[in-house]
């Protein structure tokens, strides 16, 4: 496809302002969606659906929630993980409790919940930044998990300790747990991560995403020019938890179908959608798809070619993965900060310089 | 500067002492300035004109003295009081949003202006939309009146050091500030710049009728654009007047050619 700006003058601010200004962006986008909704559920069996397109979606929602706090608003996080325990929990009483309510509405209200318990663990944001905040988060992580392991009520005292997500349809198809239906899961997930995308682009390039981003790179300044540092911060916790918390409420009761916090809430959960939003570029919608998506699929892809490919041990693959994951971090840290999204920015720069015949 | 005209007290600053441990930064400061005037802060370095600056918009608290701003008298400012009832400034070193694009830069500046909530800015349509689009094109008059049109998009923190002073200048003034505080606006710029500057800062104060305080070494421009000046030495008052004045003053010609302090 030709990539070009040349010749396309916007007439007004509000052509300028629109959320794709560039012609091509928009057929891209279309053709996201054409290739989300419609290419991908025909061509894709059960298998994959599940192994890959599931988990990229939620992980995408959960690295676009800790891109909104870490990329645009500054506030390192390790918390993600309990956060999205927190969403699976709530899920999963509400499910029990209220089930007349609907699916789609009990995870919009976990991941309220989950945004009040997020405002809550930001409050000391406040008063600390950068490593002191990383370890503050790294408590909440911690606190969250044992809480869930220890008070029974949380899983209903199964004496597994483990929580199973009961059968809710939505339109009429089992989207959870089991039995459900892999195509309408994959739809359900889709709409959810499609809208609180568009939902987290027109956030970030108004007045309150500026407001983060203020924050970020200066916050003295932002406060002299009237930006209120608790109120951006604690709404940047908020906003940030509310998408963490329904990607661990899709994570538990869609993908998993059942979940015992340590294993599925750990702190690897926290480190891993870091690294998500790290390679993938901080403070970017496309790159929290990109990250995650990445993230996703290179142990995927790195099984099928060492060990089903090359023979290679087992083990040994899984050390590569490890190794080639540390290297990446160090690597877009140092060199590139702003991740793949920013590589494929200048690749669009790049043919932009170089129309391209046609 | 014929159609200026300067109105009544907008600034009184009265008795101000400021410490940081033992070490007095301001001694007893008063001073007021007028509706619409241009006024001066000239000293020697450390003398305690940018820590006086902090005081007024809220980011030092003395240990004495009060503010009025319009009316208003207050022992000490909070920051964003001090933004919404119109004191904007811009820094000695360089402030800005440096992940930011000049455009992104400006219309923070206004966020002040900017009302509508989270539910409608995620859908961006209605009064999100609306609202984004007006502020929008205040901010792109204020791109227009600096000549900064082709650094629109473009990140500041690349930018050269002299356009970057100017997006600054543009963040204070998206506010639409009373009173814009400037603190060494023309520092480190070549001839040119500060030509470009000062033409700037006139026309603000011409133009919008933004009153104006202004830190400056450079005692030329000091002298041109100045309605009043205040001289400050180690946190100490020396003199305060019209330029005239202030010139022929013996103690400021002593502070400035260095005579040792007795
Ligand atoms: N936050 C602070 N903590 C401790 N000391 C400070 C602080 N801010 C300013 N000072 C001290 O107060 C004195 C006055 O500083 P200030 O920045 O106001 O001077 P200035 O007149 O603006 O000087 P310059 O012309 O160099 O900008 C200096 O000695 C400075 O070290
Ligand atoms: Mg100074």
């Amino acid at each position: 496809m030709i990539y070009r700006e040349t010749g396309q003058f916007k007439s007004s601010y509000q052509a300028d302002q629109a959320l794709f200004p560039i012609k091509q962006d928009r057929y891209v986008i279309l053709g996201i969606l054409i290739v989300t909704f419609a290419i991908v559920p025909m061509l894709l069996n059960q298998y994959w659906l599940n192994a890959i397109m599931l988990p990229f979606l939620i992980y995408s929602l959960a690295a676009l929630g800790l891109n909104i706090l870490t990329g645009y608003c500054g506030q390192v996080s390790l918390g993600t993980g309990g956060f999205m325990a927190v969403g699976a929990f709530s899920v999963y009483k509400l499910m029990i409790a209220f089930p007349e309510l609907g699916f789609i509405p009990l995870v919009l209200i976990s991941g309220f919940i989950t945004a009040a318990v997020g405002t809550l663990f930001g409050l000391p944001s406040l008063r600390i930044k950068g490593f002191y905040l990383a370890v503050a988060t790294l408590a909440a992580q911690f606190f969250l998990v044992w809480l869930f392991n220890k008070v029974g009520w949380f899983y209903n005292y199964n004496a597994s300790g483990m929580i199973n997500s009961p059968p809710m349809t939505v339109f009429g198809v089992i989207i959870t747990g089991p039995e459900g239906d892999m195509h309408g899961k994959y739809y359900l997930v889709a709409a959810f991560v499609a809208v609180f995308a568009l939902a987290a682009k027109n956030i970030a390039r108004g007045r309150i995403g500026r407001n983060w981003m203020a924050i970020r790179d200066m916050d003295i300044a932002a406060e002299l020019i009237g930006v209120r540092p608790l109120i951006a911060k604690l709404s940047a916790f908020a906003v940030s938890s509310f998408y963490i918390g329904m990607a661990g409420a899709l994570y538990f009761a869609v993908w998993l179908g059942s979940a015992e916090p340590t294993e599925a809430f750990d702190i690897n959960q926290s480190f891993l959608v870091l690294f998500m939003i790290i390679i993938g570029g901080l403070g970017s919608v496309l790159g929290s798809f990109l990250g995650a998506g990445f993230l996703v699929l290179m142990p995927i892809l790195l099984k099928n070619i060492m060990v089903d490919g090359l023979g290679t041990d087992a083990a040994l693959a899984a050390h590569i993965e490890i190794i080639t994951v540390g290297v990446l971090i160090i690597g877009f840290l140092i060199v590139e900060p702003h991740g793949l999204a920013r590589l494929w920015r200048i690749a669009k720069e790049k043919m932009r310089l170089w129309p391209f015949p046609h | 500067m014929s159609t200026r005209n300067i109105g009544d007290v907008i600034l009184k600053v009265d008795n101000i002492d400021l410490s940081f441990g033992v070490m007095k930064v301001l001694d007893n400061i008063s001073f007021d300035v007028r509706q619409g005037e241009i006024r001066s802060i000239i000293g020697p370095n450390g003398a305690g004109k940018s820590s006086l600056l902090n005081v007024i918009n809220g980011f030092y608290h003395p240990q004495q003295g009060t503010i009025t701003f319009k009316g208003d008298t207050r022992k000490q400012m909070a920051p964003h009081v001090a933004a919404s009832h119109g004191i904007a400034r811009t820094f000695q070193n360089i402030a800005l949003f440096k992940g930011m694009s000049t455009l992104d830069n400006i219309m923070t500046g206004r966020n002040l202006k900017m009302k509508t909530n989270l539910f409608w800015q995620a859908l961006h349509i209605g009064p999100a939309r609306a609202e984004e689009l007006e502020n929008r094109e205040a901010a792109e008059r204020i791109i227009d009146f600096l000549d900064i049109q082709a650094i629109r998009k473009k990140p500041v923190g690349k930018l050269p050091y002299g356009l970057q002073k100017r997006v600054e200048l543009g963040r204070a003034l998206a506010a639409e500030p009373e009173l814009l505080l400037l603190d060494e606006p023309m520092a480190g710029m070549n001839s040119e710049e500060k030509e470009d500057m000062c033409r700037f800062i006139i026309d603000v104060n011409d133009e919008f009728g933004t009153t104006i305080t202004l830190i400056e070494h450079d005692m030329g421009v000091v002298m041109d654009l100045s309605d009043r000046v205040l001289v400050l030495d180690y946190g100490k008052q020396l003199a305060d007047g019209i330029p005239d004045e202030v010139r022929n003053n013996q103690s400021v010609i002593d502070a400035y050619l260095g005579v040792p302090h007795e």
